[in-house]
């Protein structure tokens, strides 16, 4: 079918779908990622929705900005450290879409430091949550099964949600490490397709987009 | 382009090990979960025949099975809570890991490749691995038989506090975890499987191969494979809770309770939660069941009818109705759990409204039969069979969506009767008539038609005289999941009289599946070669060889020109025309029927 004229919406219709190519170009990796994202946000969209009746139906739930404030100089700043890192992986977003685009360049370079610098961010992300962890556990005596502050689910569904974002985040790192590897071997030109980078960043740009759901529900509300 | 990555593939495996075991070639893993499949569904038919020994003969001694099954019996009596156990390990193997993993396991890794003319499926490691993670969850379900208390025995809905104490019932400890661990593990193989179906099926279609053209099983399993990547993925969540619940001591679920006067420390969990979390995915998962097999049952009467299948357009538009309102109805489960009262009558509302598009799709199947030209081939004795047993049980469904009907009947053996002969007898006469129809396709060899005819007969009558009887216990008021009914009064001594001819009835239904593994097994070594095309079939599936080769299709992949219904086209020298055949040598005026898909959307998109 040659692409000459504008096509139509029927034409894209019955041309894209028609058989023997990709609807929309979408390659079947990308296809299958956005799938999957789209499962694993049902999971993640669970957990929130599990979370928000439990606390809908509970009359103690603890005070979040009290709770996660950062005693500096003699003060208390609520969410300081929430804020800080919410900061952080929304900047690695930003440095992941500046590594698809080197990578649309066939910049390896430029590409795999993007990447790294994504995943030092990952991981930066990652050691304040083990750091917030320890504090809730250590100085606040937050535990699964109870806490001081009122009803015993705020620690469960916290190191459940926390938890299992941050187990989405080291996992999201090992990907980009993998996909940086593959970057400087050259093995997307060998390919002639730097695809991946894109497909494991559409990961990554989930992860970060269910951070921010989590940061409204938990911490803000 | 998505084609040039899968002839990559294409280099034929030549060692045993990486052809017939980590084999990553579609056909051979469909092979492996049909076979792996089966075998959790003979276990799981062992374990009805337990039970209904003990609901027909009450504690009647029967010293084999104390050798047979020492954890279970003791002195040949059935233990109490071994009871427990099997129907919560009968419902799990039936549900998941027979009807769930066969028909998309297995049916969808044979059909989807090959009816949309594809070389293998989109990224076939993750599909051998899909295999080999619902390997593992088959064996950590099957050793929890093996630990101390025993299997699972808080039902396969698993609701808590019962599942989410440890020491509720003697299952509830490690049976109970080894429950929830197979069920992650499950949903993980289940998640790998599912995004390959759904890939495959958009995106590695053959030229010509448009949506309108595609066979109604690829649409069924198709939606069916979203359905399960969407469902799936609260009870994965639930599970992770309710592990955290026995083991971490928080209390999602758990209330506060007192288990033998002693208090559990838990406090402010709400069980209804993990009733939602459940019936999310619960709901959504009896169409998982039903989707497929109502694909497969219209592809084997529009064959077997040698018709186009009446109504292919609003065909496709049910299935995607029904999955789209599975999702919206699963409060119907949940009537008397204390669930708001208001709630109930919209879950009431949505779900009458899937009667519409069941009751289409029937409408269509009857249709399709209508003075078609009909064979009745065993795979078609299982299909005609199918559409019995679903206006059967569809329509006790109606009684049973509504709260005033359902308050009364609910957790009665009326309950028991609609779901299995609707959605266990539903999707298994699918299976049976996929089997039937296919198996020349992926083994090569022909099962035997006589075998097959004993075997519909018995099953048929017979499930029947199981499942009908069941209606007038639950209008007795014969609560389900009890081991013995001696000592209540509300139970007239008649229904023991019924429940022995169920039994009866039960015993004989499981004899004909031994004759079906008989002919499986001695059609698999020793019966007749398979043509390429036996029923005469227009997919794609019959124009390559049985059992295909490594690749499916020689060098060229194949080109489609037609939709796959056009059987018995006036004018055309036989009475089916494969999609392969283009439109010009066939001089046709009028095409007939509703003629989609044919003349419709496609034409215009060849060459």
């Amino acid at each position: 079918m040659a692409l000459s004229a504008p096509r139509t919406a029927a034409e894209i219709l019955s041309g894209d779908w028609s058989g023997g190519r990709s609807p929309f170009g979408v390659s079947w990796q990308k296809l299958m990622m956005w799938i999957f994202v789209l499962s694993d946000a049902f999971i993640f969209g669970s957990f929130l929705v599990s979370y928000g009746t439990t606390r809908a139906t509970l009359p103690n739930w603890p005070n979040a900005a009290e709770i996660f404030a950062l005693h500096i100089g003699g003060r208390e700043i609520p969410l300081l450290l929430i804020a800080i890192m919410t900061f952080i992986l929304v900047s690695s977003s930003g440095t992941m879409a500046l590594a698809v685009h080197a990578a649309y360049e066939r910049n390896r370079r430029r590409a795999a430091v993007f990447l790294t610098l994504t995943m030092l961010l990952g991981l930066t992300f990652v050691g304040c949550q083990a750091y917030e962890w320890t504090h809730l556990i250590r100085d606040l005596g937050v535990r699964p099964w109870g806490n001081p502050f009122g009803a015993p689910q705020f620690g469960a569904y916290f190191f459940t949600l926390t938890g299992f974002h941050g187990l989405h985040v080291l996992s999201g790192v090992i990907l980009l490490g993998f996909v940086a590897r593959r970057v400087l071997q050259g093995a997307y030109d060998r390919k002639g397709s730097y695809e991946m980078v894109e497909v494991a960043g559409l990961y990554w740009h989930f992860v970060d987009l269910v951070w921010v759901f989590i940061f409204t529900f938990f911490y803000l509300f | 382009m998505a084609h040039e990555t899968a002839q990559t593939h294409l280099h034929e495996p030549r060692s045993f090990w990486t052809r017939y075991i980590f084999s990553q070639d579609h056909k051979i893993i469909a092979a492996q979960y049909i076979l792996t499949s089966l075998f959790m569904g003979f276990v799981a038919l062992v374990l009805s025949w337990l039970m209904r020994l003990q609901l027909g003969w009450p504690e009647h001694p029967i010293p084999l099975l104390s050798k047979l099954f020492p954890g279970l019996y003791q002195d040949g009596v059935l233990k109490p809570e071994s009871y427990l156990a099997l129907i919560t390990m009968h419902g799990t193997l039936m549900v998941f890991f027979f009807i769930t993993a066969i028909l998309l396991g297995g049916f969808g890794n044979l059909l989807i490749p090959l009816q949309v003319g594809a070389r293998d499926m989109a990224y076939p490691f993750v599909n051998m691995l899909s295999y080999w993670v619902f390997l593992l969850s088959c064996i950590v379900i099957l050793a929890s038989f093996f630990v101390t208390g025993g299997a699972a025995a808080a039902g396969w809905t698993a609701y808590p506090p019962l599942s989410g104490v440890q020491k509720a019932v003697p299952g509830s400890g490690l049976g109970q975890d080894l429950w929830l661990i197979a069920m992650a593990i499950f949903i993980v193989s289940s998640v790998m499987g599912g995004l390959n179906y759904v890939t495959t099926a958009l995106n590695m279609r053959t030229r010509g191969m448009s949506m309108g053209r595609l066979p109604l099983t690829v649409w069924a399993l198709l939606i069916t494979a979203i359905l399960g990547l969407l469902a799936f993925p609260a009870l994965f969540a639930g599970a992770v809770l309710l592990l955290l619940d026995r083991h971490l001591g928080t209390s999602f679920f758990v209330p506060y309770v007192v288990v033998g006067g002693e208090h559990i420390p838990h406090e402010g969990g709400n069980p209804l939660l993990w009733q939602h979390l459940f019936w999310f995915l619960g709901h959504p998962e009896v169409y998982i069941a039903i989707l497929p097999a109502m694909g497969i049952v219209s592809e084997v009467i529009s064959t077997n009818a040698r018709k186009p299948i009446f109504g292919y357009r609003v065909m496709v538009l049910s299935i995607c109705a029904i999955a789209f309102l599975s999702f919206i109805v699963w409060g119907h489960h949940m009537f008397i759990s204390g669930m708001n009262p208001y709630l109930g009558t919209a879950f009431m509302v949505t779900t009458l409204l899937i009667a519409v598009p069941s009751a289409i799709k029937t409408f269509n199947w009857v249709a399709t039969l209508w003075r078609g030209n009909l064979r009745f081939t065993t795979a078609m004795l299982f299909a005609i069979g199918f559409v019995s047993v679903f206006v059967t049980g569809g329509l006790t469904g109606i009684f049973l969506g509504n709260p005033p009907v359902d308050i009364q009947l609910t957790d009665t053996y009326f309950v028991v009767a609609h779901f299995h002969i609707v959605m266990g007898m539903g999707s298994v006469f699918g299976i049976f008539a996929g089997l039937y129809h296919w198996f020349p396709k992926l083994f090569g060899r022909m099962l035997s038609e006589r075998l097959g005819r004993w075997h519909f007969w018995l099953t048929f009558v017979g499930v029947y005289g199981i499942f009908f009887p069941m209606h007038y216990l639950g209008f007795l008021n014969v609560p389900r999941r009890y081991y013995g009914f001696s000592g209540y009064d509300f139970i007239p001594p008649d229904a023991q009289t019924i429940q022995l001819l169920i039994s009866i009835a039960a015993l004989i239904v499981g004899a004909a599946q031994l004759l079906f593994l008989y002919n499986f097994i001695h059609s698999w070594i020793r019966g007749p070669k398979a043509p390429a095309n036996p029923w005469q079939g227009t997919t794609l599936e019959w124009q390559a060889p049985s059992p295909p080769p490594h690749g499916n299709w020689g060098p060229e992949l194949p080109v489609v020109h037609r939709w796959a219904y056009d059987y018995s086209v006036p004018g055309a020298p036989e009475d089916y025309i494969p999609q392969t055949v283009p439109l010009e040598p066939v001089p046709v005026e009028d095409r007939g029927g509703d003629g989609v898909g044919s003349g419709g959307n496609g034409n215009a998109l060849d060459r």
